[in-house]
């Protein structure tokens, strides 16, 4: 049987999806619908998508990835996209695919780092 | 055929000299080569020449197999007298060279007019072929040259070094083509990778000219390494290229730009949290 669903995560407050394979149309959409009722489920305050195991990508993949950074932002998760391999990060600048409302980091470290910090800052703010 | 090749076998020590002899009314260019080395050349060319016209039986032809020890010796000569600086037409002409007196020592030769001519046409054909030949050796082995040193060139101008945990600079020197661009693209992208750097800086001060291409490569570039997480600072903007780009229409405003390596340092040590200050005396 093959793998038609991405697992998520939850780790505190944050979701953390890791994509381990090279996603089809399918299971790119299914991960869509799953995320976003999943944040609404557990209301998160971040993802974490760490695709540093795709080696593949083509524009509709990169814009479905594009999508979900855009609706979890749109549910107050703020999405972060860490270990894009160079190979992956060239063809997606090739393909002219606009990831500019997407936050990035190098590793799933650093990329939680980024989403505490954050959080951090929306605390302040709403103290404020 | 064999008429030649026996007159070349019988003869040789003559037509060495005669050979010689028209080499010295050349340009002192040619004087250049050594003349123990030019008669031994002169002596292998002439005994090779004269199997492969024996054993072409008739068909006389360069690129026949049998041509092919004395093609093999050409080219060697032809590379050596490149590596030593002889232009082409000096190779070519040394080996036309050897048409006058050849053509003397058959005319001297009694018997069949007729089929003589007939074999010294086609021995003419055959050594302005090799003379051909030659040259095309000679372009050959400067190709290769040129696409070695072009090679050479890319591994060496594509640098990625480490200035500090997490800060990598690719100082960038030379003309960048979109071959070159695609390169020094990857090398960065992998080295961010590798060294799990969240900074890079890409120093242009060493680029003489930065077009529309050139910006265009720098932008996606930029872009990628952002898509992986890490933030690329441009630095050694000089006045002209800063003039070039704001008048080419380049929107460098997502990029942050620097005008000198040590800016853009200072920025990349802020960015990982690092600051420098000045020892107490």
């Amino acid at each position: 049987m093959s793998l038609d669903r991405i697992p998520i995560l939850k780790m505190g407050k944050f979701l953390l999806v890791s994509i381990q394979i090279d996603m089809s149309d399918q299971i790119a959409l299914a991960l869509q619908d799953d995320l976003t009722s999943r944040i609404a489920d557990v209301g998160a305050c971040g993802v974490l998508i760490d695709i540093s195991a795709l080696t593949m990508v083509d524009s509709f993949i990169g814009r479905t990835i594009a999508n979900i950074a855009a609706m979890s932002s749109a549910m107050d998760a703020p999405t972060v996209l860490v270990g894009m391999q160079p190979a992956v990060a060239i063809t997606v600048v090739e393909l002219g695919v606009s990831l500019s409302g997407v936050r990035t980091a190098l590793d799933v470290d650093r990329g939680m780092k980024l989403l505490e910090r954050l959080m951090a800052e929306r605390h302040t703010l709403e103290q404020a | 055929m064999s008429r030649i090749a026996k007159l070349i076998r019988t003869q040789e020590e003559r037509l060495v000299r005669d050979w010689m002899r028209e080499q010295s009314t050349r340009a002192s260019k040619s004087g250049m080569a050594r003349d123990t080395e030019l008669r031994a050349h002169a002596q292998e060319i002439l005994r090779l020449l004269a199997d492969a016209l024996e054993s072409s039986d008739g068909v006389a032809h360069s690129a026949s197999p049998a041509f092919a020890p004395l093609r093999e010796m050409l080219t060697g000569l032809s590379r050596t007298r490149g590596h030593q600086g002889f232009s082409p037409s000096d190779t070519v002409h040394f080996i036309l060279s050897i048409k006058r007196p050849l053509l003397a020592l058959a005319a001297e030769e009694g018997g069949d007019k007729g089929a003589l001519f007939d074999e010294v046409n086609r021995v003419n054909l055959v050594i302005d072929e090799l003379g051909v030949f030659t040259t095309e050796v000679h372009q050959k082995s400067r190709e290769e040259v040129i696409r070695r040193q072009q090679t050479e060139m890319l591994e060496l101008s594509t640098p990625v070094v480490k200035l500090w945990d997490g800060v990598l600079a690719l100082p960038l020197i030379g003309t960048l083509d979109s071959q070159r661009t695609s390169v020094v693209m990857e090398t960065l992208l992998q080295r961010i990778v590798d060294t799990s750097s969240a900074v890079a800086i890409i120093d242009i001060t060493g680029v003489p000219t930065v077009d529309t291409l050139v910006a265009q490569h720098l932008i996606k570039t930029v872009a990628a390494a952002r898509l992986m997480g890490a933030e690329c600072i441009v630095s050694g903007i000089r006045p002209q290229i800063a003039q070039t780009i704001v008048h080419l229409g380049v929107d460098l405003s997502n990029i942050v730009t620097k005008s000198t390596l040590a800016d853009a340092f200072a920025i990349a040590l802020r960015h990982v949290g690092l600051q420098v200050t000045k020892k107490s005396a």
